[in-house]
Order: C-alpha cells, then sequence, then structure tokens
C-alpha cells in the first residue's frame, strides 16, 4: 500500500461521526437490554441527539481532513458531503417513527439503535477510498437495514419484505465481493487511488477488468434499485414499516451513489469510454421502468417505490455524464431528494393509521380539506419529485440535464425530460385525491397532527423548499468537492 | 423601491397573508382578495407614469446574483409588449375575485389564494429577463391553474385539469431542455445578452441546430396558444374551469404563449422562425377556419367561446409570422383585445351561469327581456368579438390582415373568412340565447345584473370602446417594442443565409 500504515492521532477526529454513531447504537442497545420502558420516547431522543452530533462529528472532521487510517478512509469534502446527507436521512427518519412506533405499539430502542448503525455503514460508505471498508460499510448498513425492514414482526407483508430484501440484498452484494476480488487480482490492490494508477498504466488485462467493473457495477445498481435490479424494490418498499421505506429509499441508495461515485469517477475513470454507455443503458431503463410501471399502482408506498426506481435512473443520467458538473449535479440531487422523499413517505406514515391500514391511493381522498397543513406538505413534495420550480428537485433535475448537455448526452436528456413529463402523471393523481374528492374514511379518520408529525413534515418541506430557492450554497460545496473526489 | 418589484411581489405577498386567514371566514378570504388584486392594480397603473413611451426597449430593468453557479439573474424590465400584458394581468385579477364572489362557496380561501399565486406566476412570466427565471414562472404560474380548474371546475373538471397540466409541462420540459442547450453553449441565461451576442455574430447556430432549438421553444409556446393540431387541451381546461379560471385561462395565459413565441423564438432563432414562416401560418389559418366552424356547432357555450379563442389566436400567430411591423403590432394587440373581450364572454356566461346553472345554449331563450342590461353588455362584447368599427378587435384583425396582405395575399383571404365566420357563430349565438320566446326558467332566474356584476363587467367594456376608439393610447410603444423585435429577426439574417438555412421565402424577400 502506498500510504503508510499505522496509527496518527488525527485519525480519531476523522473517524469522529462513525465513532459516535457506533457508540449511540451500542447505548441504545445496552439501555433496551435493562430497561423496562422499551416503548419509550427515551430512545428516539437519544438517537436524534446521536444523530445531530454525528453531523457535527462530520464538519470537525471536515475541518481536519485528510486521509485517515493509512489511507483506508479518505475524509474530504465528498465524504463530507454524503456524511451529512446519510445523517440527515437519519434524523427525518426519526421524526416520523416517534407517532409512528407508538401507534403500532413496537418497541423503539432496537428500532433506533438499528437505525443508527445503518446510518453508521453509510458514513463509513461515503468515505472509504479502499473497496474493502466500501464492502465493510455496505455490509453494516445492509444488515441493519434488512432487520428494520422485518422490525414488525407481527406484520406478514414485513416478514416477506425483510425475506426478499435480504435474500436478493445478499445476492447482489455477492456479485459486489466477487468484482472487488477480481480488481484485486488485476491491479494487486484494493485501494482506489492505487487501482486507478495501475489502470492508468496499463499493467491489466482489460477484460479481466471489464468484467472486474461490470461485478462491481451490478452489485452497486441493485443497491440503488436501478433496472434491471429494480424488482425487490416495490415489494420491499410496501412491506417495510413506512418511516423504514423512507429511509431504505433515500439513505442507502445516497451512499451507494457515493461509493459508485467513488469507484467510477476516481478509479475507474480512465476507462470511462468502456461504462459511460452501460450507465446511458441503466439509466434510461431505470427512468423508463420507474415511470411505466408507477402509472399502474394504486398503493402509494409501492407508487412511490417505483418513483425512487425512476429517479435512480435521473441520477445515473448525471453518472453517465462522467464529469465534475455531473458528479455535482449527483451530489445535489441526492440531497434534495433526501428531504423530499423522506417527507413523501412521512405523509404516508401519518396517514396509514395503526397496522398500516390506509396506503391506497383512494385513502387520500379530501385530505387537503380534512387536514390542510399535512397536504400542503405532501403537494410540495409531490411537486418536487415532479420537478416544478423552486422546490429542490426542480434544481436538481436542471442541474443533472445540465451536466448531461454539457457531455453531448442530447438523447438522454430528452428522453429523460419526456420521462419527467410521463411521472408528472402519477404524481398528479395524488394531488387529485387529495383536493379535488370528497373525504372518506382514512381521510375522516385521520388524527390530529402531534408535534412530531408536524416536524417530520414541515422541516423535510422547509428543506426542500430551500434547495430550490437558495441553491447556492449547498451547490458551491458540492462543487468543490466534486473537483475534490479524484 | 423599484416599481417593479411591488408589482410583481405585492401578489405573491397577498397570496402568503392570504393563508393565514382564518379559514372559517371565506368573506374575509374574498375582501383580502380584492383589495390585495386593487392594490396591485393601481400599483401596476404606476408603470403607466414611470415607463418612458417614446424610448423603446426594456424599461426599468432590476439584475441581482440569484445562484452564483451555474450564473442565474434575478433580472426583470419591462418593454413596450410586456407593459400592455402586465396591466391586462392586474386588471383583470380584482374582476375575477368579483365574479367569484357568490359563484365560490367551498374552499373560498385556497381558491382566492390560488388566484393571487396565479398574479404572481403571469406577471413574472412577461416581466423576466433572464432564461431560467422565465421557467421558473412559466411552471409557476401552471400549479394555481392546475388546482383551480381541478377543484372548483365542473364535472369533467379532473379529466380538464389533469390533461392541461400534463399538455403544457411535455411541451415545457423540451424548452427546458433547450434553455439548458442555450446556457451551455453561451455561458449566460440571460436573454439579452443572448440577444446582443447574435448581433455582433458571437453567436452562431447551424441550421439544423437552429431549428431543433427553435421548435423546442416553439412546441412550448404552441402549446399554450393553442395554436391548431396542438389545442386539444383548451376546449376542456375552458369549460370545465371556474368562470375566473376560464377568465385568467383565456385572457392572459394563452397570451403567455403568443408573447413567448414573439420574444424569444423570433430573435433569438430568427433564420428558423423565418424558414417555418409559412408551415405556422398555414396551421394558424387552420386554426382560424376550423376554430370558428367547431365554434358554429357547440351546444355549449362555453365551449363555444373557447373554441372561438382557439380561431382568435390563430390571427395573433398569423400575425407574428408575417414579419411586418403592421402584423405583429396587430397581434399584440389582438392579445389585448381577445384578452378584454373574451374574458368579458366568460365573465358574462359565468353570469349567467350563476343564474341558470347550465351552460347548454338550448337551456336559455329571451335572456334580453329577462334581464336587458346584462344582454346589452353582452351584445357589446359579441360585437366587439366579431370585430365591429369602434370596438377593440376591429383594430387588432384589420392590422394583422394588412399584415399579412403585404407578406402574402393568399394568406389574407384565407384568415378574413375567420372574420366572416367569428360574426356567424357568435351573432347565432347571440339571438338563440338572447332572443325568442322568453322561457320559463330562465324568466324565474335569470334576474338582471347587480351592483357587484357591473362593476366587474362595465370596465371591461369601457376597455372595449377606449382601444376600439383611441389605440393611440396603447400602440405606440407597441411600435416601438415590435419594430425592434423585426430589426433583431433581420440584423443576423444575411449570416444566417451564408452559414444557415437558406432564405426563408421569396414574399418575405420582397417586402423588405
Amino acid at each position: 500500500m502506498s500510504a503508510s500504515a499505522g496509527f496518527h492521532p488525527g485519525d480519531i477526529i476523522r473517524f469522529l461521526p462513525e465513532t459516535i454513531l457506533a457508540v449511540a447504537g451500542t447505548l441504545l442497545m445496552v439501555l433496551g437490554a435493562v430497561t423496562r420502558r422499551r416503548k419509550s420516547v427515551l430512545f428516539g431522543n437519544i438517537s436524534l441527539v446521536a444523530l445531530i452530533a454525528a453531523i457535527g462529528g462530520a464538519f470537525w472532521a471536515n475541518a481536519n481532513g485528510g486521509p485517515a487510517f493509512g489511507g483506508l478512509l479518505s475524509v474530504d469534502g465528498f465524504a463530507t458531503f454524503f456524511r451529512v446527507v446519510v445523517i440527515a436521512a437519519g434524523i427525518l427518519t426519526v421524526f416520523p417513527s416517534y407517532r409512528f412506533l407508538e401507534r403500532q405499539d413496537a418497541e423503539t430502542c432496537e428500532f433506533h439503535a438499528l437505525l443508527l448503525f445503518s446510518v453508521l455503514g453509510q458514513c463509513l460508505m461515503a468515505a472509504s477510498n479502499d473497496l474493502f471498508m466500501i464492502f465493510i460499510g455496505l455490509e453494516v448498513s445492509s444488515i441493519a437495514s434488512y432487520v428494520l425492514a422485518g422490525y414488525l414482526r407481527n406484520d406478514k407483508n414485513a416478514n416477506e419484505a425483510a425475506l426478499k430484501y435480504f435474500l436478493l440484498g445478499s445476492f447482489a452484494t455477492g456479485f459486489f465481493l466477487y468484482g472487488v476480488a477480481l480488481i484485486y487480482g488485476a491491479t494487486g490492490s484494493v485501494n482506489l487511488t492505487v487501482v486507478r494508477t495501475a489502470i492508468l498504466h496499463g499493467a491489466s488485462d482489460p477484460v479481466f477488468l471489464g468484467v472486474a467493473a461490470a461485478l462491481v457495477f451490478i452489485g452497486l445498481a441493485f443497491k440503488v434499485s436501478a433496472a434491471p435490479f429494480q424488482i425487490w424494490a416495490p415489494d420491499v418498499y410496501q412491506g417495510a414499516p413506512t418511516p423504514v421505506a423512507a429511509f431504505l429509499s433515500t439513505g442507502p441508495k445516497a451512499a451507494a451513489f457515493a461509493a459508485f461515485l467513488r469507484i467510477f469517477v476516481t478509479a475507474f475513470q480512465p476507462i470511462g469510454s468502456r461504462w459511460e454507455p452501460l450507465v446511458w443503458g441503466v439509466a434510461l431503463a431505470s427512468m423508463c421502468v420507474g415511470n411505466f410501471a408507477a402509472l399502474w399502482q394504486t398503493n402509494v408506498k409501492r407508487l412511490l417505490a417505483y418513483s425512487s426506481i425512476a429517479h435512480a435512473g435521473y441520477v445515473l443520467v448525471a453518472l453517465a455524464a462522467n464529469s465534475d458538473t455531473g458528479t455535482a449535479a449527483v451530489m445535489f440531487y441526492l440531497a434534495a431528494y433526501v428531504c423530499t422523499n423522506i417527507g413523501a413517505f412521512s405523509c404516508v406514515a401519518y396517514l396509514s393509521g395503526t397496522g398500516e391500514r390506509y396506503q391506497s391511493i383512494e385513502d387520500f381522498k379530501g385530505l387537503g380539506q380534512r387536514q390542510p397543513l399535512a397536504a400542503a406538505m405532501f403537494t410540495i413534495f409531490l411537486l418536487s419529485l415532479i420537478g416544478v420550480p423552486l422546490t429542490g428537485g426542480f434544481f436538481g433535475k436542471f442541474y443533472i440535464f445540465k451536466a448531461a448537455l454539457e457531455s453531448r448526452l442530447i438523447w438522454l436528456t430528452v428522453l429523460g425530460l419526456l420521462n419527467s413529463a410521463v411521472a408528472a402523471y402519477y404524481y398528479l393523481r395524488i394531488l387529485v385525491m387529495m383536493y379535488m374528492h370528497e373525504p372518506t374514511e382514512a381521510t375522516e379518520a385521520a388524527e390530529p397532527l402531534t408535534p412530531s408529525v408536524r416536524f417530520a413534515l414541515i422541516v423535510p418541506a422547509l428543506a426542500t423548499l430551500v434547495l430550490g430557492i437558495f441553491p447556492t450554497w449547498i451547490l458551491e460545496f458540492a462543487g468543490k468537492s466534486a473537483a475534490l473526489v479524484k | 423601491m423599484n416599481l417593479l418589484i411591488s408589482v410583481l411581489f405585492l401578489p405573491l405577498a397577498a397570496f402568503l397573508l392570504a393563508l393565514f386567514v382564518p379559514r372559517s371566514s371565506p368573506h374575509g378570504s374574498r375582501m383580502w382578495a380584492l383589495v390585495a388584486s386593487l392594490l396591485t392594480f393601481v400599483t401596476s397603473l404606476g408603470l403607466l407614469a414611470w415607463f418612458d413611451r417614446s424610448a423603446g426597449g426594456d424599461q426599468l430593468p432590476i439584475d441581482v446574483l440569484w445562484i452564483a453557479k451555474p450564473e442565474i439573474h434575478f433580472a426583470i424590465s419591462v418593454n413596450g409588449v410586456s407593459l400592455w400584458l402586465i396591466l391586462l394581468s392586474t386588471f383583470l385579477t380584482p374582476i375575477c375575485v368579483l365574479i367569484s364572489w357568490n359563484f365560490i362557496q367551498v374552499r373560498a380561501k385556497e381558491f382566492y389564494a390560488f388566484l393571487l399565486l396565479l398574479e404572481f406566476g403571469l406577471i413574472g412570466v412577461f416581466l423576466a429577463q433572464d432564461l431560467f427565471l422565465f421557467y421558473v414562472f412559466w411552471e409557476i404560474s401552471l400549479v394555481p391553474m392546475y388546482f383551480l380548474i381541478g377543484i372548483w371546475g365542473h364535472d369533467r373538471r379532473i379529466y380538464a385539469t389533469v390533461k392541461f397540466f400534463l399538455y403544457t409541462f411535455s411541451g415545457s420540459v423540451l424548452m427546458l431542455a433547450a434553455i439548458i442547450y442555450l446556457y451551455n453553449k453561451t455561458g449566460t441565461f440571460s436573454y439579452p445578452a443572448m440577444v446582443d451576442m447574435l448581433a455582433s455574430g458571437k453567436l452562431m447556430f447551424g441550421s439544423t441546430e437552429q431549428l431543433l432549438l427553435f421548435l423546442a421553444f416553439f412546441i412550448a409556446f404552441a402549446i399554450k396558444v393553442p395554436l391548431f393540431p396542438l389545442h386539444t387541451w383548451l376546449p376542456d381546461a375552458h369549460v370545465e374551469a371556474p368562470s375566473a379560471g376560464s377568465v385568467m385561462l383565456a385572457s392572459v395565459m394563452l397570451k403567455m404563449g403568443t408573447y413567448g413565441i414573439l420574444r424569444y423564438c423570433l430573435p433569438l432563432f430568427p433564420s428558423a422562425s423565418r424558414s417555418c414562416a409559412p408551415w405556422i401560418a398555414v396551421l394558424a389559418i387552420i386554426g382560424i377556419i376550423y376554430g370558428a366552424l367547431v365554434a358554429m356547432v357547440q351546444p355549449n357555450m362555453k365551449k363555444l367561446v373557447a373554441y372561438s379563442s382557439v380561431s382568435h389566436l390563430g390571427f395573433v400567430v398569423l400575425g407574428i409570422f408575417t414579419f411586418t411591423q403592421q402584423g405583429i403590432d396587430g397581434a399584440v394587440y389582438q392579445m389585448l383585445n381577445h384578452g378584454i373581450s373574451t374574458g368579458a364572454l366568460f365573465a358574462i356566461v359565468g353570469v349567467l351561469y350563476e343564474r341558470r346553472h347550465s351552460l347548454e345554449i338550448a337551456d336559455y331563450g329571451g335572456v334580453a327581456t329577462a334581464a336587458p342590461w346584462l344582454s346589452t353588455l353582452f351584445l357589446v362584447t359579441t360585437l366587439a368579438s366579431i370585430g365591429l368599427p369602434t370596438l377593440n378587435n376591429f383594430v387588432g384583425e384589420f392590422l394583422v390582415l394588412q399584415g399579412t396582405a403585404l407578406a402574402n395575399f393568399t394568406w389574407t383571404v384565407y384568415a378574413s373568412i375567420g372574420v366572416i365566420l367569428s360574426a356567424c357563430y357568435m351573432l347565432w349565438l347571440y339571438q338563440r340565447v338572447f332572443y325568442g320566446e322568453v322561457k320559463e326558467e330562465v324568466r324565474a332566474h335569470v334576474p338582471d345584473l347587480n351592483a357587484r356584476e357591473y362593476a366587474a363587467l362595465v370596465p371591461l367594456i369601457v376597455m372595449m370602446v377606449w382601444m376600439g376608439v383611441y389605440s393611440q393610447s396603447f400602440l405606440p410603444p407597441v411600435g416601438r417594442n415590435t419594430a425592434r423585435i423585426i430589426q433583431q429577426t433581420n440584423v443576423n439574417v444575411p449570416y444566417r443565409v451564408q452559414f444557415a438555412a437558406p432564405p426563408a421565402r421569396t414574399e418575405v424577400a420582397r417586402v423588405r
């Protein structure tokens, strides 16, 4: 290995967010074992504090940035950006889960512990500069997510979701690991910087390397639910408890994209012309499959699952651009998407009621009359998903297609934008239900907004609007770190 | 503070405040919307004082950096064309509040809030100087209209509103692609900067490139206008919308399309515009005649007026693509005229609907006996709409036809058929609804206008007469701006002929 091994005191700071999350997660586990009040909101509060502290830790780490643990981690602007994004996904998941867990009468301590561990794995993925560390992060994050997906253990759908997620997920991880092994065989290293140098010097067999890249690609494409590796997503999102689905559709995805960028824009950049067409095809397929399948859905969670497949496609468009602007676009888009999508799922979690009875689109009928605030917030999220200006979703999409056009991907841009027009239809259906129909059983039964639910809806909505109206600060940060990642 | 900022942001501020009016008080929402929209109108009248009529070009500019990278400016200014369109928007909004006064009973708070938000979006579209900003306002105006039709519309409102949204949205995403493409090519979103680059020859497009960009913009605008084969959303949206929605849609929103063509398509892509002009003119003429013929056989009043809009807007597009001063002046004047007279038609049809709860022509008859003043106002509007001299549409249609005659006399002949047909369908409508035997339901349910309705309709009638009798109050600033646009479409033509497309049409060249 190039970087000198051995321990450096600065590494502690650079590893701070992960440390905080690990300690807090373990603490929650222990508390859960010794306390009798296993449904207390205290655990949620602890988790919230830990996540906020972890964001602070991420910024502190950024101020003392650099490689850590002999080059295993690379704590730079890029890592910080994604760490903050995935931690934010964790925070935004905690808000809706308070009321959700209370209503399902579920225990809270393990839920929050698992959430913290999952975020921990994703932070690690964001900061890794080493294929093995990425793998470890991926596993930590995934295993916690598998359990979270089946958290409501008396719910048949949740069990099915967890099992499906686990089986297919480990299969995909296998692909990833196999790819890593081949890369090691081809280049003699798993450190991304070293791999890049090796490829640049043309030391390795191109076919061998191509297969390795393809395997890694498949593993990660599964994690971001890109077509044709998307089949698990609708079932899992539908079956998983709604706040978990919110988290699964954002946090692990953002982390997987971080790994995607690190690996493909750094290590495999020299062979960019070979993988770009592949990403091109997968991006288009994801957009089409996601959007067209979503048109027929009647279950909101399934609909949002297909929508998240389509959104993975948009992000892949930026990846196909393979440029600094493209990287920055991915980063900005994911930040906006995390706020928007968790917000949208929070609305579903709010309405779905005990035992998640109400999750059909029809159940949203008349929400605008019964709960105007919740409906208004959901409207903001849906408009952001459609890509209407002054929302983060619009600016993200704009930035992605700008990057694509800069890289002369004209057809992909046109097809992508037309796809977003198709997508407008199914998001509008929800708006139609909320505002243009009379209330039904579900909306009549909707409970008044508790403070935690208000938080869960208003905070992401504000973030969505801020990202859409004043994106400069985030954009600049993303632009700077995108240039750094190489 | 700059006047434009006040005119633009007053409706937004009013919208935000409207959200805090308690839901239990629909009257509060109504009053607030009326006060706020009147205030906006009065403020916008200040533009007349501040706008320098003797100078062409963009005035009262404001340019603030909004987003640093990619460089997007909050840049607005007003020109001789947008001036009148903004006044049209601010003039019609209080009228819309008045005609919705009793009609909108459920969820009044949201209704008036959306109306104010719509006004904000519309004014923004006409003010924007930055292409990105333009797109932002373009899409923002879509959202409140979507809700206005979808929540307060008639039976098939959901179908109509979704169709309206999807049509417009699909058109505009391609425009977004073109805007991004232009940015990547020029490094700026600023429209004046792009026009300068074109004029100085720094910016040049290949012929295919220019054609595709032109089409991306043009299709987005043509859907909004709507030009003939893309018009199918319009009858649905108009028929299903509540009266205020129909008025705003017909009077102002459709003008976003024609304004866009005039302001963006022509100066940015002159030679593509010229080479497509014959095709577009033919589509416009088809629209004029087809719209009129279809209007004639409609059993539904609103649908009739909606198809008449297709016909009238055909004149506007035709006028623009003559590339003559008269034609384009007439087109702009026609935009305003159509805004006033069709707005009035929809408003009065709304008044009738409020009384009789039907839009079917067959359900009426003899209204003139039951409600003489209502009938008189409708008659004036009808005559304005068919282009009777001394009323507004005559001036616009005359100018358009004059410009068309200069460009291509055959077009004039066909377009004139539209004028004749418009007299047929409008007078026939008038005859069936207002004359004849007085129906029992009409006698029982159709009283004459009340004070509120007079307040809403008389200003429109006054404008029809004023614009018909003394067009000099309006046309000079328009003429200065259109002259500039024509000049912009000429400046680059020699370049373009050399580098890009072949000359468009010999007729056009002869006129020059």
